[in-house]
């Protein structure tokens, strides 16, 4: 569906907070799943907002697709993000909250509206177009942010911990069904988690977070290999250990 | 898009500054070559003036807000209850009464003759010598203050999530924690603007401090700046005290603005409506009796009002022409300002946010957007009439823009209750939207029209309802305006009461405050419905 | 700043269209704002004097004495008033060494006021005494004299006006003055005991005193008039003091602008005569400065009438205000 693969590069990005510096220079691959990890705080979420837009770097470029975006504002970048929380307008219901992402003043024609079905089709949110945000699981709301993603249709699509929330089984079917789109639409999918089943599930690459920069980056086979980045195998240890608890009260990153 | 918003703030902010600064204009030009007045003003008389000014000031703002605190919490931990809504009405009325009808109103109960003087007399052994003095002034500021923030700190109370409040449940929290951990912190956040606020308006009190304060060792600056305008005629001297005035509240406000946190919590998206949990038995007795002072405190001087209002002759009243005209008067003039007022506050909160998103924040610009555009309230009336007075004269006829100044001015002296309503539920918003909304490239009109206007409708409805009660009882910018042309109800009432025509001035009182009422509930009708 | 715009934009317009309206000869009256009200002289005198002159008399209320004299000040040799009325006797020097006044050329032999009139430049129309207004059903006995009022009592109250913003407590402050002269610090000390509040203007001091927190008001010997014709009530009533009581007459004159037009004159020749003093005992509650043809309502007959009257001339009071108003904050605020 895409006419060209969009690949993303973080070229020499630099961005300071008073208690820490951010660095990232790095290159993600077009038409696969690439999953960033690492500890609370290492970066993950400044790295998707330079992506997305919502944070201008002091220094560097950001490359999609091989063009320079980086004094684009968000909506006008070849991308989609779903957040954790807070995709949806609370006052507006399931269609209108997908009807923006065709057009943000909601002014949908006859293809328009059949996009939207057709989107809330392949999510399974058939028969609740009508009802607000309120009146949705949390596994449904997220659904209708992909909903959304989908009637958008850029090419590039990231995600924050998007089902942190949700319960292992819905989290799987999840992850099935965003594996399956990306596939179908050849989508450069940036994908932010704490889960490593996650990663080696979905995920064909890897990027590893840590204090402000990329540690490493690769195919997530070499990351789960015996002789896999040291610092990863660390935290993937801890992440595993610490895997079964709970984590919906987890500040995300 | 961000840009953008602070655009329109800086022009609300140039608005403000070119309503300020071409009344300072006016006077400095017509001061200019005399300036001994305004040098002859720093002497021990300015010094105790000074001082009794920030001393009333502090301690009725102390008085109104810690009470309005705890009602505001019992409010939103009884979100339904019969007659809650009838309460949060007649907490806009006291606004709405200019200040000598509310001061007749709480002599009613608390005076020397007062339903209650056998009481307090009882209380005090003796003879009650009615409440002049310190006393009187806190009590009538506590009147018009109290309700107010107890409606703005309800505001910020409102933006507690559904989360919040479940996992406050979920963690068995009762009343003192709760408060502690939820409420407090919100509480904290708009205390130094509601508390900014509440002091601003005590700073510049003038009628109450005089007819209560029982002589002029109770003297405010802006007695002293009316003097100067009005008996002295030194428009140096009444730059120079104004600045004074401006340059105390500063400090003041800076000092109050330290007892507040900035709050950084995670907001989440609304999905139930808030609704905080049961309260027990024992707390909700408490709330009650809570409420019910309250209650009492606030409805008797206006209960105390609508009883002497009924006393006057209604039916002639209303079939007076000059009745008629003037409640139209005032109703255009109300709608106006509170439409300009609202549209002033919704910019700058607007502006502040963007700014306090972006890297600058905590800049000046930032906290001239908040608080600082709110120092309008505290240059008098009479200063502002005066400069645009002695400015325009030399261009143009003074009368005939009596209409765009009295509705420019209360427009300005609403905005900074405007700007309280309003932010709070703002920055909720901005939170959720913010991200969203650049993500999908929704902005401008559509933004404003989709997402910000159904979100942001009930605390607009308030906004307005409020700068159009505070406009509706306005007295100072129509005084000095007032012709012919612009009779409003006040200016009809002061005529009544100048000409011993005592019943109709009580009379007109009551409409006002009936006409104040009515504004409430179509306020609240037009901001229902919304989901927040 | 375009909001601003929007909004004058359109009463500069209108501005700009008004001054084409005046088809007939015009009289513009500047006068302070109870005088214009339906309850106020104004009506009837604009309808009386319009009969007479076949011109439009235009009021325009300003909200009092003081505000009077400041706005004409302001628009200086430029304004738009033919006639100012409603200052006082505390205002004239203030007002004539403005050098927008002058002389009105009028006969003023008929004008009557208490001690004689004699000036050019301004015509007295009304005129009052001040006096302590009390409930006769709650203070029996009044005090009888300045001095008893200040001696008396501390228990029962009086409530007086601010004279840095009323003119009846700038009227009060000379009261005491002329009684009193230097000793008027030590008198206010004493009688700062026995004010219950002091209001920024009549109005204020009025309603508490009808609310009835206190029994006695400063108003004007006039103020029992209205309560007998217009309410019925004999209780209200005006002690005299022995010492006298101050006078205040109030006075109209013609500015420099006014000068060229011929209805000012005429007007305020209209204002000694009876047509326009029928109207003054009942709507301004004064007494009539010049011959009426009706008789007074008889309630006035009941009024008190002073022993002595008590003025300061005008320059006086304009070069000892500021030192006298000194003095009473500081005697008062001890």
């Amino acid at each position: 569906m895409n006419e060209t693969l969009s690949g993303i590069a973080l070229e020499d990005v630099r961005f300071r907070y008073p208690d820490m510096e951010m660095h990232f220079d790095i290159a993600i691959p077009p038409n696969a799943i690439t999953a960033v990890m690492g500890p609370s705080g290492s970066g993950k979420s400044t790295l998707l907002d330079f992506i997305a837009g919502f944070r201008a770097p002091e220094s560097g470029r950001v490359l999609i697709g091989g063009a320079d975006v980086t004094g684009l504002p968000p909506d006008r970048r070849p991308v989609s993000m779903v957040f954790q929380e807070n995709n949806l307008f609370a006052h507006l219901d399931v269609a209108k909250n997908v009807g923006l992402g065709r057009s943000p003043s909601l002014k949908l024609s006859a293809a328009d509206h059949e996009a939207v079905a057709d989107a809330l089709r392949r999510t399974g949110l058939t028969g609740k177009e009508r009802r607000l945000p309120r009146e949705l699981s949390g596994g449904e709301r997220q659904r209708v942010a992909i909903a959304r993603v989908l009637v958008r249709n850029r090419p590039v699509l990231l995600m924050d911990e998007p089902f942190a929330a949700l319960g292992p089984a819905l989290r799987e079917d999840m992850m099935e069904l965003i594996a399956t789109l990306q596939a179908e639409r050849e989508l450069t999918v940036v994908l932010v988690t704490h889960h490593p089943e996650d990663a080696r599930r979905v995920a064909s690459h890897i990027a590893f977070v840590e204090n402000g920069t990329v540690a490493a980056s690769g195919p997530a086979a070499d990351f789960f290999a015996p002789d896999g980045p040291e610092a990863f195998r660390r935290y993937v240890g801890e992440a595993v250990s610490a895997g079964d608890l709970p984590r919906f009260a987890r500040k995300p990153t | 898009m961000a840009d953008r918003r602070v655009l329109a703030g800086i022009a609300a902010l140039a608005c403000l500054g070119l309503l300020i600064g071409g009344a300072f204009l006016g006077l400095v030009l017509e001061g200019a070559g005399d300036w001994s007045g305004a040098l002859a003003a720093s002497d021990a008389y300015l010094l105790r003036v000074s001082l009794f000014t920030l001393w009333q000031a502090a301690l009725s703002t102390l008085l109104s807000v810690a009470p309005a605190m705890l009602v505001a919490r019992a409010l939103s931990r009884h979100p339904s209850f019969l007659g809650r809504a009838l309460i949060l009405r007649l907490f806009a009325l006291p606004l709405a009464l200019p200040a000598i009808v509310a001061a007749l109103g709480l002599l009613e109960l608390f005076g020397r003759a007062g339903y209650l003087a056998g009481v307090l007399g009882w209380l005090a052994g003796g003879d009650w010598p009615g409440i002049y003095g310190l006393s009187g002034i806190l009590v009538a500021h506590v009147f018009f203050n109290l309700p107010l923030a107890t409606r703005l700190f309800l505001e910020a109370l409102d933006t507690v999530s559904a989360d919040q409040w479940r996992l406050a449940s979920q963690l068995g929290m009762r009343a003192a924690p709760s408060f502690r951990f939820i409420e407090w912190p919100v509480l904290r956040a708009s205390l130094p603007g509601v508390a900014g606020l509440v002091f601003m308006l005590c700073i510049t009190s003038f009628t109450l401090v005089l007819m209560l304060g029982g002589g002029p060792r109770a003297t405010t600056l802006e007695v002293a700046i009316y003097q100067s305008l009005r008996f002295d005629f030194d428009p140096a001297r009444a730059v120079m005290l104004t600045v004074l005035q401006i340059g105390l509240t500063v400090a003041a406000v800076y000092a109050l603005s330290r007892l507040g946190a900035n709050m950084t919590g995670d907001a989440n998206l609304s999905v139930a409506s808030p609704r905080p949990p049961a309260a027990g038995p024992g707390e909700t007795a408490f709330n009650a009796i809570l409420l019910g002072a309250a209650l009492l405190f606030v409805a008797g001087p206006l209960a105390a009002t609508v009883a002497s209002g009924l006393q006057a002759d209604l039916a002639r009243l209303a079939s007076e022409a000059t009745v008629r005209k003037a409640t139209a008067t005032s109703l255009v003039l109300a709608l106006a300002a509170s439409v300009l007022a609202v549209a002033l506050a919704w910019s700058l909160v607007a502006a502040r946010r963007a700014l306090a998103a972006s890297r600058r924040s905590g800049s000046l610009l930032e906290r001239a957007m908040d608080t600082g555009a709110g120092f309008v309230l505290v240059v008098p009336p009479i200063v502002i009439g005066a400069g645009w007075f002695m400015l325009v004269r030399r261009y143009a006829d003074v009368f005939a823009i009596a209409p765009a100044m009295v509705v420019t001015v209360n427009a300005a002296m609403a905005m900074p209750f405007a700007v309280r309503a309003i932010r709070p539920a703002y920055d909720a918003a901005a939170d959720r939207h913010d991200r969203l909304c650049a993500a999908l490239g929704i902005t401008g009109w559509t933004r404003l029209t989709l997402i910000d206007w159904p979100v942001l409708k009930r605390a607009l409805a308030t906004a307005g309802a409020f700068a159009m009660a505070l406009s509706l009882g306005d007295l100072g910018v129509v005084a000095l305006f007032g012709s012919d042309s612009v009779q409003t109800l006040p200016y009809l009432l002061l005529a009544r009461m100048g000409s011993y025509r005592t019943a109709d001035a009580a009379g007109v009182a009551l409409l006002l405050g009936l006409l104040c009422l009515a504004l409430m509930m179509v306020a609240d009708r037009f901001g229902r419905g919304t989901v927040r | 700043m375009r909001k601003i715009v929007t909004i004058l934009f359109p009463a500069l317009l209108a501005f700009g269209v008004s001054p084409a309206v005046a088809q007939e000869k015009t009289l513009t009256v500047y006068t302070y704002e109870s005088f214009t009200s339906e309850w106020g002289p104004g009506p009837q005198v604009e309808k009386a004097f319009e009969a007479e002159c076949g011109c439009d008399l235009k009021f325009v209320g300003v909200a009092d004495g003081v505000a009077l004299l400041n706005r004409v000040k302001l628009e200086g040799a430029g304004t738009k008033a033919d006639i100012v009325l409603g200052l006082d006797t505390n205002l004239t020097a203030e007002a004539k060494a403005s050098g927008l006044f002058a002389p009105s050329g009028v006969d003023t032999s008929a004008v009557h006021v208490p001690g004689g009139w004699i000036d050019d430049t301004f015509v007295p129309f009304d005129y009052g005494y001040f006096a302590v207004i009390y409930d006769s059903e709650k203070l029996p006995d009044p005090p009888k004299s300045l001095h008893e009022l200040v001696d008396g009592d501390s228990a029962q109250k009086i409530v007086i006006q601010d004279p840095r913003t009323a003119t009846p407590g700038l009227g009060l402050l000379l009261w005491v003055r002329s009684v009193y002269g230097d000793e008027a610090p030590a008198a206010w000390a004493k009688l700062r005991k026995r004010v219950l509040t002091v209001t920024p203007g009549w109005s204020e001091a009025y309603g508490l005193f009808t609310k009835g927190e206190a029994p006695m008001v400063l108003s004007y010997t006039t103020s029992p008039a209205y309560h007998i014709i217009a309410e019925g009530t004999q209780k209200y009533k005006a002690a005299p003091f022995s010492e006298g009581h101050y006078l205040q007459v109030e006075v109209a004159g013609m500015t420099t602008v006014g000068a060229a037009n011929p209805l000012a004159k005429q007007f305020l020749a209209f204002m000694t005569g009876p047509k326009f003093q029928d109207v003054i005992p009942e709507t301004n509650w004064m007494f009539p400065a010049g011959k009426t043809d009706k008789p007074l309502n008889a309630a006035f007959d009941t009024l008190v009438k002073p022993e002595k009257t008590l003025i300061y001339n005008s320059e006086e009071v304009e070069k000892n205000r500021k030192a006298w108003v000194d003095e009473w904050l500081s005697a008062m605020s001890e």
